[in-house]
């Protein structure tokens, strides 16, 4: 069983305990604690269940490697699932949940795929798919489903605080062990500024313990000088807790800041930098032996079961068993030793060491198995012996020995993930057993500049002498190359030179293990791949790296195989019998590990995601139960139902008050951009598919812009202010899209033109005043004179209502006598109250954008995005007369000459009458001929003012149609039939725009 | 996430502060050209392995357009120059020499 030490523990403070609860059960842990060696301190080993055969699973790891222990953690709006606990600290109160099982961890109803493991062997999901047709509807399908996921989603809003953080900086070192303090030691005093990020909360990785534990005073030393200088230097920034998870190009780098201080909410930050210069000293990671049944709980990573005792003072077990395939592992059994913890043995995969530390072990009396290794581990949910076999052979049980823990260890692999994430290559290390950073192929700056240098274990050097001996060098050889300026640093080693720690390249043990053990040699914990998946795998012919790893999901998991990459490799290498440096490796991605999606998010959530534009009348639209509708990134009155009111009702009522008295419209949204200059005309003659330069001051001309496939891009009122000044309005959605393209043709294309524009929707907002009684309303602020004389159709003038200024425009986009008034945004508010309350005597009506549309289609006005979808052009609606044949040049001009713009069959606007007239056409249905498709209906209403169902259509040849029925078609299986008509509906003379 | 020299504003700017324009210095086609000109300005772009030059604008800043050389392999960017320009200047040229012998020069 493991449990907790009564002294000891760098990290813990005693004195304060912290209350968790796991799976209901309350337990105590140390501040300071993670939650996994909480877990481990209340002797909770079995931690997990497996992800496809629901194997029990214990805390394998230390760090952020861990495949096994993840956890729901946290409740309600702070709830977090797949959290590794071993990077948790534990809080007060602290709520954590095990998952992937049903209806408990101890007796999980799924973990009987374990007895069918065979099933679900390396691509199994993928010959479901064969045969039968039917199995996988009603047998795999809802099977797979059930069964997929580990953790379960947060039903609640995620109320953690999140945050996005910019920073430039000359250097970023990545990692603060011996290699990144040595490397910022050595950058400093240059007038560089040096970012240090470190993702544990302290600096000194690895080394720390070393100098806590033993008699090695010259670590305490070089820590305590180091730790000054770090705090002294102005120009090295240091962030604990960050993790960096992703590289990018030219030098950005996405950062993790997870600030677990304080009880309950804690600030996660995400940093995005962008340094000029990368110094990688991210280390290594430990990496397991591959033996039958290596997956239970109570065995571990061998640096692990040693932090856990060091950091914590958490003991794995009282009687634990190493198993080995190198030096450095030794250090964890001497260190058990030394605190009176029974070892009964060592196995050692290689045939003999005569390292020191090995000998060390000996003097200590552990007895040492050479050429030995793990054949078979005995317990159901933990560990309860091993039997011990040779390497070579099948696995042949010489002697069982019983334990409660297992450290295994199978040499370390660099930390080379962020490398790789922006080009970075690799060269495999055979001597070792590692792929390392190749240092003739690194990732490039923006000026194809070598941008990142790998330092200390990361980059395959191991030994502290080395590291103190190397990154100075290092740093001073590459200071030019780096572009960083050059000042020799030099710094004495404390270290002496020790013999090597060697690793041999050796994974899986035994050698020769029968078939029964390969199915329990597991290489991927966390996605539960077996060597027999691998080398079914390679035997199917997935002998490319990159698709035995889709194939069997290898390091597909959330630790994208930090632990299992290698062995990975190396059985694929083994059973394909080619060199591992000719398999290669899969491609290492950000992010280096799992964040959450809030994170990504960061303060642009809730409110902050979009913002709603709104416009000055919107609080009296509200005030007046608008239904909202968005346009655009808008949100415009839709329609203002009064008391118990339909919504039809309430549209009939709306439109019926413009065509017989008077209404006001909010069309504050409608793009305005003002052009001016000497070639203002010149530039929207070339803009504009009909002539504007002709237009005189004071009127108004509606115009439509084409794209160069001469196809309908916007439309609007242009109006002329004065000779050199003219506002284009465009429609509400449209506004940044035709002011971009008008900024666009003029810097790209006729830079030559002395025009200015800006884009002032958000300036003038806009109130339309349409009915025959619209004179009348307007009439009642003396100051105005608007009869038709005064103010005819398409003119417009400047005048003042009451105190506020207006530019009144006379257009009309319902076809009734109508007015816009555009005045400063300002006091639009004040204009439309004014207005309301001068309207009362004429019973006026706020309408909405529903009426609005009603109105127009009664007229057969065209609205961009309705009647037009890219691909029609003016003509196609029946606009030929807004295409200037006189203009030597505009957008579109040559695309109207090609023969496929001028073909009859082209779809062409026109106005559809259903025969039962109560019938409303569906949005959207299609035209059909002699079976086929011949066009759709695009806008369709039931129109108050006549009384029936209306709509406008794109149809095959249309306008040549006139007068014939068709059949409209749409999702129910009724045919509706209908009789093509031209498309303005109502008043088709254009009696009343003048009241 | 690319970081690009703005000319205008005479800083560099992230990407996100910038948005695409595709391929630079393509020719306007009036209703003059023959059809095949006019297809080829609408429609074909080339799709360069290596050195590309294409149009930027700083949209969340001066809103001005400019020109960038950039290697798609490496995204190595070998200057940006202004919009107005027809060609890639030679400052610019030379500048890809520098670091690819093999560069044939620009393409129409």
């Amino acid at each position: 069983m493991s449990s907790r030490l009564p002294h000891e523990g760098s990290r813990i403070n005693r004195k304060k305990t912290v209350d968790f609860r796991f799976n209901g059960k309350n337990l105590k842990g140390f501040d300071g604690d993670t939650v996994a060696s909480a877990l481990l301190a209340n002797n909770e080993l079995f931690v997990a269940r497996s992800f496809k055969y629901h194997r029990p699973r214990g805390i394998f790891s230390a760090g952020e490697e861990e495949p096994n222990a993840l956890m729901g953690i946290g409740e309600g709006s702070f709830f977090e699932p797949n959290i590794r606990a071993t990077e948790v600290k534990l809080k007060q109160n602290m709520n954590v949940e095990t998952q992937n099982h049903w209806p408990s961890l101890k007796f999980d109803f799924l973990s009987i795929n374990n007895l069918f493991s065979r099933f679900f062997a390396a691509g199994f999901y993928y010959k479901t798919f064969m045969w039968p047709r039917a199995a996988w509807k009603y047998l795999f399908e809802p099977m797979i489903r059930r069964a997929s996921g580990l953790g379960k989603a947060p039903v609640e809003y995620d109320e953690e605080h999140y945050e996005h953080i910019y920073h430039h900086t000359d250097v970023l070192i990545i990692g603060g062990g011996l290699a990144g303090i040595t490397a910022a030691k050595a950058l400093r005093d240059r007038g560089l500024s040096i970012m240090l990020c470190e993702k544990d909360c302290v600096i000194g990785g690895r080394y720390l313990e070393d100098c806590k534990s033993g008699n090695q005073e010259r670590y305490k030393k070089l820590h305590k000088s180091s730790m000054e200088i770090l705090k002294k230097s102005q120009d090295i920034s240091v962030k604990l807790n960050t993790t960096v998870t992703g590289i990018f190009d030219h030098g950005f780098v996405l950062a993790y800041e997870e600030n677990q201080h304080g009880n309950i909410a804690s600030k996660k930050a995400l940093w995005k930098i962008r340094a000029k210069t990368i110094i990688l000293c991210t280390g290594a990671i430990e990496r397991p032996l591959v033996f039958p049944d290596n997956d239970l709980p109570g065995i571990m990573l061998a640096m692990s079961v040693c932090d856990y005792l060091q950091k914590y003072g958490v003991l794995l077990g009282d009687r634990l068993v190493l198993t080995t395939n190198n030096d450095y592992s030794y250090k964890t059994v001497i260190e058990l030793k030394h605190r009176g913890i029974d070892i009964p043995v060592v196995l050692d995969a290689r045939a003999s060491s005569d390292n020191p530390i090995v000998k060390e072990a000996k003097g200590l009396g552990i007895r040492i198995l050479f050429g030995k290794c793990i054949g078979k581990v005995e317990g159901k949910r933990k560990v309860s012996a091993i039997g011990i076999c040779s390497v070579n052979g099948e696995g042949t049980i010489e002697e069982l020995i019983p334990c409660n823990a297992i450290a295994v260890s199978g040499g370390w692999t660099p930390n080379v993930n962020l490398w790789s994430h922006c080009g970075g290559k690799l060269v495999w290390d055979g001597e070792c057993g590692f792929y390392k950073p190749d240092p003739e192929n690194t990732p490039t700056g923006r000026e194809g500049e070598t941008n990142m240098l790998a330092l200390g274990a990361c980059a395959g050097v191991f030994s502290d002498y080395d590291i103190q001996d190397q990154v100075p060098r290092k740093i001073n050889q590459l200071s030019s190359r780096l572009k960083i300026k050059s000042k020799r640093y030099i710094e004495t080693n404390i270290f002496s030179k020790e013999p090597e720690k060697r690793t041999i390249p050796t994974f899986v043990l035994p050698h020769g293990a029968s078939k029964d053990k390969q199915n329990k040699m597991f290489i991927d914990f966390q996605n539960d791949v077996k060597l027999s998946d691998l080398q079914l795998a390679a035997q199917e012919g997935f002998e490319n790296v990159e698709h035995a790893k889709r194939y069997t999901t290898l390091g597909m998991a959330t630790d994208q195989g930090k632990t299992s990459n290698i062995n990975g490799i190396y059985v694929l290498s083994q059973s394909l019998g080619k060199p591992v440096d000719k398999i290669g490796h899969t491609t290492f991605r950000p992010p280096y590990k799992p964040i959450p999606l809030g994170l990504i998010a960061g303060q642009y959530a809730k409110k902050l995601f979009k913002p709603v534009r709104k416009t000055p009348i919107d609080k009296w639209n509200s005030l007046n139960n608008a239904i909202w509708e968005p346009v655009a990134d808008w949100r415009r009155a839709y329609a203002y139902p009064k008391g118990k009111e339909s919504l039809e009702e309430t549209l009939n009522r709306e439109v019926l008050s413009v065509r017989k008295n008077v209404g006001l419209l909010d069309s504050s949204t409608l793009g305005k951009i003002l052009v001016k200059g000497p070639d203002a005309g010149r530039f929207l003659d070339l803009i504009y598919t009909n002539l504007m330069s002709t237009l005189i001051a004071g009127k108004c001309r509606y115009g439509i812009m084409c794209n160069e496939a001469g196809f309908v891009f916007d439309d609007g009122v242009v109006v002329r202010l004065n000779d050199q000044t003219f506002l284009c309005h465009t429609t509400s959605g449209g506004a940044d899209r035709v002011y971009a393209w008008l900024e666009e043709w003029l810097q790209t294309e006729w830079h030559h033109l002395k025009v200015f524009i800006v884009n002032l929707t958000e300036q003038y907002s806009q109130i339309a005043v349409a009915g025959p009684k619209a004179r009348e309303l307007l009439q009642t602020f003396r100051s105005i004179d608007l009869s038709a004389e005064k103010l005819p159709f398409m003119n417009f003038i400047e005048t003042n209502i009451d105190d506020i200024w207006v530019r009144i425009y006379r257009v009309s986009f319902s076809g009734e006598l109508s007015y816009e008034l555009a005045v400063n945004s300002n006091q639009a508010e004040e204009l439309w109250n004014k207005l309301v309350k001068a309207g009362k005597k004429y019973k006026v009506q706020p309408y909405g954008t529903e009426a609005l549309h009603i109105l127009r289609a009664e007229k057969g006005f065209i609205v961009v995005g309705d009647e037009t979808d890219g691909t029609v052009t003016p003509h196609d609606l029946g606009m030929e007369w807004i295409v200037s044949k006189k203009k030597n040049d505009f957008i579109g001009k040559k695309a109207f000459s090609l023969p496929h713009l001028n073909s009859i069959l082209r779809k062409q606007l026109v106005g559809i009458l259903t025969l039962d007239k109560d019938k409303v056409l569906p949005d959207g249905c299609h035209a059909v001929e002699d079976g086929k498709a011949i066009g759709h209906v695009t806008s369709t209403y039931f129109s108050p003012t006549l009384k029936r169902s209306i709509a406008l259509g794109l149809i095959e040849n249309g306008r040549s149609r006139k007068g014939s029925t068709l059949e409209f078609e749409s999702s129910s299986k009724e045919s509706t039939f209908a009789k093509i008509v031209d498309p303005n509906f109502y008043d088709p003379e254009g009696t009343k725009h003048d009241g | 996430m690319l970081y690009l020299f703005c000319p205008t504003c005479q800083r560099d700017c992230d990407e996100t502060e910038l948005s695409c324009g595709g391929q630079a210095h393509l020719i306007r086609r009036d209703h003059a050209s023959s059809d095949k000109d006019f297809y080829k300005y609408q429609y074909e772009r080339k799709n360069d392995k290596g050195i590309i030059f294409e149009r930027w604008r700083h949209v969340y800043g001066c809103g001005k357009w400019f020109h960038t050389a950039r290697c798609t392999i490496t995204n190595q960017v070998f200057g940006s120059y202004s919009a107005k320009e027809v060609q890639p200047p030679k400052s610019i040229l030379a500048n890809i020499r520098r670091s690819r012998v093999d560069f044939k020069g620009w393409v129409k």
